[in-house]
């Protein structure tokens, strides 16, 4: 079914895929985590890559950036296949992607401002001058006006997030990728979060890639979403073609039903505090 | 069988590990001398930080214990000595002694106590909270923007940090001088100065040099080899500080080895 509608992708595609993967198998050591995934994301679409914890997805996200070796596949990105690139070339695409980590990944012993302007003095021959004001341009994006003189440390998660977004998006880069961008936020600060993004969407038409297993934040934001489980593609579509999909794995993500020996241990665990009360679902199923 | 497999084991692993040392070094010393001929930048302003924070602030430390350890020095030379009645060659054992050995190894230790331990700390929990990886996301080589900096800072202050302790030890061993030994600081300085030919510093100093490195290069591959977790950046900075002290004992065996052999 998902090589069907990669075939699909390519046909209706304008431009070709920003990124595309082919067979990407990636191991850690003897351990295999991703079995051969192919998908590819258009360019100015928002592809999330749903999964459970271990599934792989992360792995997936660290190798489209380039931080973790395939083993075997291809991976390409604006044109070139970083599975078989030197460090330089790699380099040179990376000037071209912006990355948005789990826990913010702000330089600690750096001002926020100094943060969001690292790739500019690094990869730019542009003034001082001129990157003061580049980098107050991308904090007032991200709702951070007047924060440049910060310490990370001095700043909400939530504000942390947003200078993590500040910092990839320093160099426009052409695609944006994002690790579990509401992951340890709460509800109001991780809707933020989600509005930041659907802005930079509308804003500047990048390919957005986002990690996550926040079904409300993905639905929200995803133009199509591919789910990934124990290093293999379960199912990739639009957002409205996962929610009427009928994929049992889809369905138990997406319904967040626990697996059947998770109930089991669940149903003991009730047995053993002589908890009586009726299971939250029918047939020892419970919730994750 | 199984111990000849143990120790077998043992020497791969630790000639992998001086391997990797050697490599990193190795990185860091391109980033340093040839990478900036090749419009890449050399981060000075960092590297002056760091040489601040290992170099400067060691210094009240440093004076004070190889103030006592040239003292101690002077004590403990002066008990043999004054036996033969040459109790007036401790200047001579003193600043021969500082110079050539204890000045750059107790000035590496103190480094490493303070800037090899802290080296892995900062890189390591850069590691575990993924600054790392966003250095290399931007396109920035970590070994360019970590690691080189203070590979300079630290080839440039310890043999200044040397220098200065080998003074401080002199000046400690001096005091005994002329408390215990009828020397006057004057006559004291210059029995030290006659005793040193130009190659007991040089020595010393090629030394500091080298130890300067394989700090750096212990304290950041520790840090930039930290596992998952703060605990493991506890292991990191303790296996740093245990590293470091071997490696550099091991570094002042080979160079005492080679400058003995080469008639130094």
């Amino acid at each position: 079914m998902a090589n069907q509608e990669l075939e699909m992708d390519r046909d209706n595609s304008d431009s070709g895929p920003m990124v595309s993967l082919r067979d990407l198998h990636v191991s850690y050591g003897d351990r295999e985590i991703l079995h051969g995934i192919s998908f590819d994301v258009k360019r100015g679409e928002t592809m999330v890559i749903l999964g459970g914890s271990g599934s792989g997805k992360s792995t997936l996200l660290r190798t489209l950036v380039g931080l973790e070796r395939a083993s075997s596949g291809e991976v390409w990105i604006q044109g070139k296949n970083i599975a078989d690139i030197s460090q330089d070339e790699m380099d040179e695409i990376r000037k071209h992607i912006g990355m948005s980590f789990q826990g913010s990944a702000l330089f600690g012993s750096m001002t926020v401002g100094d943060n969001v302007a690292l790739p500019l003095r690094e990869h730019t021959k542009l003034e001082d001058s001129t990157i003061e004001i580049m980098l107050r341009l991308k904090l007032e994006q991200v709702g951070l006006a007047g924060f440049e003189y910060y310490m990370p440390s001095q700043l909400s998660g939530g504000m942390m997030k947003r200078a993590a977004v500040a910092r990839a998006m320093a160099m426009d880069p052409e695609i944006l990728f994002f690790d579990e961008p509401s992951a340890g936020l709460d509800p109001i600060i991780a809707a933020g979060i989600d509005q930041l993004i659907l802005e930079l969407k509308k804003a500047f038409r990048m390919t957005i890639i986002i990690v996550t297993h926040e079904l409300a934040s993905a639905f929200l934001i995803a133009d199509r979403m591919v789910l990934i489980d124990k290093g293999n593609v379960v199912a990739i579509g639009t957002t409205e073609e996962m929610r009427k999909s009928t994929q049992p794995r889809v369905r138990q993500f997406l319904d967040r039903v626990a697996e059947p020996e998770v109930a089991r241990e669940l149903d003991y665990l009730q047995m053993l505090t002589e908890d009586r009360r009726p299971a939250k679902m029918p047939g020892g199923k419970g919730r994750a | 069988m199984e111990l000849v497999s143990q120790i077998g084991g043992g020497v791969t692993d630790g000639l992998a590990y001086v391997g990797s040392l050697a490599t990193l070094a190795g990185r860091a010393a391109w980033y340093t001398f040839v990478a900036p001929f090749h419009g890449r930048p050399l981060r000075l302003t960092r590297a002056f930080s760091q040489a601040m924070d290992c170099g400067v602030r060691a210094l009240p430390i440093l004076s004070l214990i190889t103030f006592f350890f040239g003292l101690i020095l002077a004590l403990q030379s002066a008990y043999e000595l004054r036996k033969f009645g040459a109790i007036d060659l401790v200047a001579t054992a003193v600043a021969v002694s500082m110079t050539r050995e204890l000045g750059p190894l107790i000035t590496a230790i103190i480094v490493i106590g303070r800037s090899g331990s802290a080296f892995a700390a900062e890189i390591g929990t850069m590691k575990v909270t993924e600054e790392i990886d966003a250095l290399e996301t931007m396109a920035i080589s970590p070994v360019s923007f970590l690691v080189a900096p203070k590979f300079i800072a630290m080839i440039v202050m310890l043999p200044c940090l040397t220098i200065w302790a080998n003074s401080m030890g002199i000046l400690g061993g001096g005091v005994f001088g002329v408390l215990q030994a009828d020397f006057t600081i004057g006559r004291y300085v210059r029995a030290s100065m006659d005793a040193l030919i130009l190659r007991d510093l040089i020595t010393g100093l090629i030394k500091s040099v080298m130890f300067g490195m394989t700090i750096t290069a212990v304290g950041c591959l520790e840090g930039l080899n930290t596992g998952a977790g703060a605990e493991q950046v506890g292991k990191s900075t303790t296996r740093a500080v245990v590293m470091s002290i071997f490696m550099v004992v091991l570094v002042d065996l080979v160079f005492t080895m080679l400058f003995f052999f080469l008639g130094g």
